[in-house]
């Protein structure tokens, strides 16, 4: 599999326009597999892959007491719609809980962000450093970088919780002092970026040393200083990558329980909103009108991204697929 | 409220202003250096930043996290390979690998052969489009979205009641007066998580074969038709050869998640009813328990398990980007 074709021809794929035709192999293969039943089979799947998302907004939309009452699927037969639940999983809370999800919300967007912008930056400019700029070692740097992409995260959790709780220390010596970053968002973000680094430095690396040589060479004999020459050309030129990888993270980053989980705890000062849905999926299980509201708002945003950039999403999600 | 969201989208959006501006100001300096030093620099301001990040928050992290698999559970204590042995002897530890490795045989499989079905089907039919972008949907979903969304389809009531649980209301449909408590019943429970991992990474599985596919020369599948070959032939001795590569990547990339799983294990049942797996139980050890020696040890497992799955998938990334 290269990874340029499966990025182009998945793009194309993924754009809901049908492909042009023309392939005669690729058509006889197809036609062997040609029949209704085949037909049929994709539309089942398809209906079977979308009922439950389905379900959760429609359970969401409903008033609490159909929802306890009624089965999902006999709200197309009845239809009450309301907004209440979103309003009272937002602000309320409900059941026991202080405020709603509104400040964990306010917290995921707020972790997101940064935590995207942070590893971009500094990724290209790394990958700019190994591609354009020569110096001896850069090969075995760019290798190093590249193959740390095989350690799981879970290798650094304790570590680094360790570190930022306490410092590191060598005997009664402190070579790291505690950064008492306790309680706000600096250890997500830093986690974050921390675990994005070699994949992201791989990929842009991979696009920018692509870039057309007498451009950047040209450049440079005018007299730009490689700082002007990766900000008024390479940056430019490197958008496309640039926004594929941030998308990615940005969705990784929203999507991710494990990192928030570690380093932020489950305090509403911090916590993003996949740690609070996970908390009152364990703790609040029967009240499925405020629990489907709430997971919904946690995917809206995801979704958007999905039905709004399909062609960046999808070329970042196959990019980013063995990260972890 | 709104004074909170003011105050944490103030500190995201200035820890992003201060980073910026503290760059610009590095470049802005270090690019007026000229002579001997100015290439030295540019590789330092360039790289440093990552390098250090990659230092303090993987390398050295890992290397510790190796360390203090051989300590006891508050690491004051040289304990050597006694955590791995307890892993491998303890009963519990054991049904915890055990469903591991359930997970790592039935999901890839599963995932990767619904994915090669959809995307020899999907192809024919019109509006393909709308069929991919569905059933891809998923992967753009948080896996904790995604398990609330599995666990309102897994709602079990009193089969007198009026039922909510779409699963539990099919089977009574389908005349089966008693369904069992989905969750709860063990081993059917391990299998019905596994549902939820099938259904957020088929939609990847399909696009990438269908990728491949597509990338299949027309003339090999030309002369294979002259020679004769028509549909299930076709498909075993050309179509299926030609994407070998493919799908051994799509089944380690799935292996690869599956193997590093913990959100859906942590929503869903918190590990409890015999669905326990290594990432999730390593969770659990280190941050639950407070053991960080066998935390640890089960990280380094987990470590040694990814190893060989990422190591072939760059590789083959690598290779085949070598050879165009």
């Amino acid at each position: 599999m290269s990874e340029e074709t499966v990025e182009a021809s998945a793009a194309a794929d993924a754009a809901p326009v049908v492909p042009a035709g023309g392939q005669a192999g690729a058509k006889a293969v197809r036609r062997a597999f040609s029949s209704p039943i085949a037909s049929f089979l994709v539309i089942l799947l398809t209906v079977l892959w979308t009922v439950p998302t389905l379900g959760l907004l429609a359970t969401s939309l409903r008033p609490e007491s159909d929802v306890a009452q009624t089965g999902w699927w006999t709200f197309f037969a009845h239809p009450g719609i309301t907004l209440s639940n979103y309003h009272d999983v937002l602000f309320n809370g409900g059941f026991g809980v202080q405020n709603g999800l509104m400040p964990y919300l306010i917290n995921s967007l707020a972790i997101t962000v940064p935590a995207t912008i942070f590893p971009l930056a500094l990724a290209s400019m790394a990958a700019y450093a190994l591609a354009w700029v020569r110096f001896r070692g850069s090969d075995v740097i760019f290798f190093l970088i590249f193959a740390l992409q095989v350690v799981p995260l879970q290798m650094a959790l304790v570590p680094l919780l360790q570190l930022y709780s306490g410092g590191a220390h060598i005997g009664s010596a402190t070579i790291f002092p505690s950064l008492g970053l306790g309680g706000t968002y600096a250890p997500v973000w830093i986690s974050h970026t921390m675990f994005a680094l070699p994949l992201a430095v791989f990929l842009l690396h991979n696009f920018i040393a692509q870039l057309p040589r007498d451009l950047i060479e040209a450049a440079r004999v005018d007299g730009a200083s490689h700082f002007r020459v990766f900000r008024s050309v390479v940056l430019p030129l490197a958008t496309p990558a640039l926004a594929s990888f941030a998308i990615f993270q940005f969705l990784w980053v929203w999507n991710d329980l494990l990192v928030a989980l570690t380093f932020a705890g489950g305090t509403p000062e911090v916590a993003p909103l996949t740690v609070r849905l996970a908390q009152l999926s364990g703790s609040f299980g029967d009240h499925w009108e405020i629990l489907t509201a709430g997971a919904f708002i946690s995917i809206i945003i995801p979704l958007a991204v999905f039905f709004g950039l399909q062609r960046y999403f999808v070329r970042g999600l196959l990019a980013g697929s063995v990260k972890g | 409220m709104w004074a909170d969201a003011l105050t944490k989208f103030g500190n995201a959006a200035g820890a992003v202003v201060v980073f910026v501006a503290v760059l610009l100001l590095i470049f802005f300096a270090a690019g007026r250096a000229t002579g001997r030093v100015s290439k030295p620099l540019a590789v330092t301001i360039f790289l440093g930043p990552a390098l250090l990040l990659l230092a303090v928050g993987l390398i050295v992290p890992a290397i510790r996290t190796i360390t203090l698999s051989f300590y006891n559970d508050d690491s004051s204590k040289f304990l050597g390979g006694s955590n791995y042995t307890w892993v491998f002897t303890s009963s519990g530890e054991q049904q915890i690998l055990l469903n591991t490795l359930l997970w790592i045989i039935v999901a890839p499989v599963v995932t990767t052969v619904l994915g090669l079905v959809l995307a020899l089907l999907v192809d024919r039919l019109k509006h393909q489009g709308l069929y991919k972008a569905f059933i891809f949907m998923p992967m753009a979903i948080s896996f904790v979205g995604a398990s609330i969304i599995w666990k309102f389809v897994y709602n079990y009531r009193d089969p007198s009641q009026p039922q909510i649980g779409l699963l539990s209301q099919i089977c009574l449909w389908l005349g089966w007066h008693n369904p069992p408590n989905w969750i709860l019943s063990h081993p059917l429970n391990n299998f019905l998580l596994m549902v939820i991992m099938v259904w957020v990474q088929t939609g990847f599985a399909m696009v990438v074969l269908s990728a491949a596919i597509k990338a299949i020369p027309d003339e090999i599948t030309e002369a294979a038709v002259l020679d004769g070959a028509r549909g299930w032939r076709l498909f075993q001795y050309v179509t299926i050869p030609m994407i070998r590569n493919t799908l051994v990547v799509v089944l380690t990339t799935v292996m690869i998640t599956t193997l590093k799983l913990f959100d859906i294990i942590r929503t869903m049942t918190g590990g409890n009813f015999g669905t326990q797996v290594l990432a999730n139980e390593m969770y659990s050890q280190s941050f639950t328990e407070f053991n960080t020696g066998r935390g640890s040890a089960l990280a380094v497992i987990l470590f040694v398990a990814v190893l060989p799955l990422v190591g072939y998938n760059i590789v083959q990334l690598r290779r085949e980007r070598a050879t165009r």
